[in-house]
């Protein structure tokens, strides 16, 4: 079983945040990030598949629609390790807070529900610690896909799940897609023990649990910024 | 072919004629069971893949261009279409690897991963397409190569073999084996400096470079005798002269076409 930054003992916390697209999550870690940074604490906040370098070849290659299943797992995987080995961990040592807008869990669903064997992904990031802290926003399916069909009417081929062949028609193609990714995310829950928020509430009301959790769980004090 | 035909019909005719024609016939390699290492790609029949999928392994200046080349020459002469590929040559990330690896800026599992995915891209879209329209896939390094990097790293075993367990087993591999003070030498004679990753520098086992190939090298050597007995692949030793490597080459290579490896 893979273990936590705190069962490690390394002096910083990870925090992730999971969910569909459109469930919320950004807007809530984004909320979270400015509590802690006016508190002044060290936070440092990191977006699946953001790393400079690797980023340039997935776009790419995601404009060309030149990924399969298995290169696309493999690509967000190397951005993952990018991050995961020149920042999440250095500044974790550093007795940093990490806040990360999506983790691992992002890849065991998606890839899963793309047809990767599962011992294969898990295996592929079994390098990683687990986050201390996982909230997953559960937001009903319909309410997600409205929020991102109203910021965005032109869904992309991945984002859509085009390469799955589920339907012609992308905006049908991106709900089947993501009913498929939730069912992989709520079977996981309990086995990563992810704090579910319910992402239906308004966002003052996720934000105060979401404080108050986070409160309750560290020492907040202890992540204070060195005085000069 | 009409000709060969004709002359076929006449088992009488002169000798010299029935020569001449059959090397005009050319062989149709018996179709052997394909098999992924482990998970491999969803949604592959490999029943499907009539081509040989052939790997040649070594260090540079090991000779495995040299003896690529000559079987290509080979196979096509006998009749059979051919394809090579190597490493670090997928239209996905290969402009990418090529940059990281210049700027030395990416950690060990970034790295290996980067070279995962250049080989998996490579696989899907050049490798098994080949392999399905029945052609010679001819393999300048595959897997092996890669995993031995990465063990030399200190990378963890299950976890690299579980990354390429999406890898086909090829029909036959060649691991072109020369000792590291014959390779060191090569290199002089070739490039007259020796490569920054072939020297292993990243991994600070020496003040000098020249010191750092030859552990470098030995620690590769060191992995690909482990993984010998793993994959089972045919070591050659690659002090010979290219034609003896080469004969025993075709000839392993004869017993993958007759279905007998």
């Amino acid at each position: 079983m893979l273990k936590t930054f705190a069962d490690q003992k390394y002096p910083g916390r990870l925090i992730a945040v999971e969910g569909l697209d459109g469930s919320g999550k950004s807007t809530q870690i984004h909320l979270l990030k400015r509590w802690l940074e006016l508190q002044g604490l060290k936070v440092f906040f990191s977006e699946w598949n953001s790393s400079s370098l690797v980023k340039s070849a997935t776009s790419k290659a995601k404009k060309r629609e030149l990924l399969t299943p298995t290169t696309f797992s493999l690509i967000h995987a190397t951005d993952f390790a990018d991050r995961y080995e020149r920042q999440l961990v250095p500044l974790i040592r550093a007795g940093y807070i990490v806040l990360c807008d999506r983790y691992i869990f992002t890849a065991f669903a998606r890839d899963i529900v793309r047809g990767c064997p599962p011992e294969w992904v898990r295996g592929m990031y079994s390098f990683a610690l687990l986050p201390d802290f996982t909230f997953f926003f559960k937001s009903k399916l319909e309410v997600s896909l409205q929020r991102i069909l109203d910021n965005r009417p032109q869904l992309k081929y991945f984002e859509a799940g085009m390469d799955l062949d589920l339907s012609p028609d992308p905006y049908e193609s991106f709900r089947i897609f993501q009913g498929r990714i939730l069912d992989e995310y709520l079977a996981m829950s309990k086995e990563f023990n992810f704090t579910v928020i319910d992402a239906n509430q308004g966002i003052e009301v996720q934000q105060s649990m979401v404080r108050e959790l986070v409160a309750a769980k560290l020492d907040l004090a202890a992540f204070a910024q060195p005085k000069r | 072919m009409v000709t060969s035909m004709e002359s076929n019909s006449m088992p009488n005719g002169p000798k010299i004629h029935f020569k001449r024609n059959e090397k005009r016939h050319v062989r149709i390699p018996k179709i052997s069971r394909k098999q992924f290492y482990g998970h491999g790609i969803p949604g592959v029949d490999t029943e499907k893949l009539a081509g040989k999928l052939i790997v040649v392994e070594g260090a540079d200046c090991s000779g495995r261009s040299t003896q690529i080349h000559r079987l290509v020459e080979w196979l096509e002469g006998s009749g059979h279409a051919t394809v090579q590929v190597g490493l670090k040559l997928s239209n996905l990330v290969s402009e990418e690897l090529e940059q990281a690896k210049q700027g030395n800026i990416l950690s060990r599992v970034t790295l290996s991963l980067f070279y995962a995915t250049d080989f998996a891209d490579q696989l899907e879209n050049t490798i098994l397409p080949a392999l399905r329209a029945g052609t010679m896939v001819l393999a300048d390094r595959y897997i092996y190569t890669l995993m031995a990097r990465d063990l030399v790293r200190g990378m963890d075993e299950s976890w690299v073999k579980n990354l390429y367990s999406m890898a086909l087993i090829p029909d036959a591999v060649f691991y072109l084996n020369v000792a590291p003070e014959e390779l060191v030498q090569r290199n002089f004679a070739k490039h007259s400096s020796l490569d920054y990753w072939e020297s292993g520098i990243d991994l600070g086992l020496a003040r000098d470079w020249f010191d750092s190939f030859l552990i470098y090298q030995g620690l590769i050597e060191k992995q690909f005798h482990r993984m010998q007995t793993t994959f089972k692949f045919t070591t050659v030793d690659g002090h010979r002269s290219a034609d003896t490597i080469n004969a025993e080459l075709r000839n392993k290579i004869e017993d993958v076409l007759e279905g007998r490896a």
